[in-house]
């Protein structure tokens, strides 16, 4: 049987190496994927949930929305990253530090 | 040990390996493509949890659109941009990601430990679903439930993601239209 731990204990992991990847890149592209892989962990998490809630089935639900809002944010975000890039040419986030264009 | 578990103890392992080697490797096509991997991994750990339309669903959205989305991004860029940001410097170890492993590694702990101590089978909530029937069962039509309840119950979230999807395609089109020649 695999239990409701195993699931979370994955999620843990995940959780932590996208934290990682956010705190530790020099670059903002692997920053998006590590906030995909934290998006990814939660949404593993309420699948792992919401097998004991057939009726509402809130934990379903609510990882569909959470998948089609990581879309929404991921192609808000790379528009951006390129406007970044053509402006400062480079897209190292420790080199971006101005407010002014 | 049953088949399920032993699918979950492999899909766990894919998972948990490629997220290393993403997080792990400098090259940032390499990363990439990495995380593919991760994500079908995941849509597996997906359908041993009986949710089998989420698992779907992240196939074509996330890895299907999201990880293509990037790679097109990447890819379509000038050729200096592909040099300049396709690899990175610094090792995976070395003293300047120290402070990152080190609240990495303590969150992991405390996480873990929380996760044990909540011992999360064991809630009232969790017992008495098995009970009362309101649990997911392998045979259950997950689709039929979903639609359902999207249809009814949420109706609400569903419209406003709508609105959501429509805004955020407006301001990624008009944020990557070519600016006037200066």
């Amino acid at each position: 049987m695999i239990t409701l731990t195993d699931f979370l204990i994955v999620s843990a992991a995940l959780f932590c190496v996208g934290l990682y990847m956010i705190v530790s890149k020099q670059n903002a592209i692997q920053i998006l994927i590590g906030i995909e892989l934290m998006l990814n962990a939660a949404i593993l998490n309420l699948v792992a949930f919401g097998k004991y809630d057939r009726l509402n089935n809130g934990g379903q639900i609510f990882a569909l929305f959470a998948i089609v809002l990581a879309a929404a944010t991921t192609a808000v975000a790379l528009a951006i990253i390129l406007n970044v890039y053509k402006q400062y040419k480079t897209i190292d986030p420790g080199k971006i530090d101005k407010l002014r264009d | 040990m049953s088949l399920a578990q032993l699918l979950f103890y492999i899909m766990a392992f894919i998972a948990i390996a490629s997220a290393l080697f993403v997080a792990s490797t400098a090259n940032l096509v390499r990363s990439i493509f990495m995380f593919f991997v991760t994500l079908f991994a995941l849509a597996g750990l997906y359908v041993l949890a009986l949710a089998d339309f989420v698992a779907i669903t992240q196939i074509v959205i996330y890895v299907g659109g999201i990880l293509v989305l990037i790679l097109f991004a990447f890819m379509l860029s000038g050729k200096e941009t592909l040099n300049a940001i396709g690899q990175q410097p610094g090792r995976f170890i070395s003293i300047k990601t120290l402070p990152a492993f080190l609240l990495a590694g303590l969150f992991l702990i405390v996480l873990v430990n929380m996760i044990l101590k909540a011992d999360a089978d064991n809630l009232a909530w969790v017992k008495k679903a098995a009970v009362t029937k309101n649990m997911i069962l392998p045979g259950s039509a997950m689709t039929e439930n979903i639609g359902i309840n999207l249809m009814t119950k949420y109706l609400l979230p569903f419209e406003a993601i709508s609105v959501l999807l429509m805004v955020a395609l407006i301001g990624a089109a008009h944020l990557s239209r070519k600016g006037e020649k200066q």
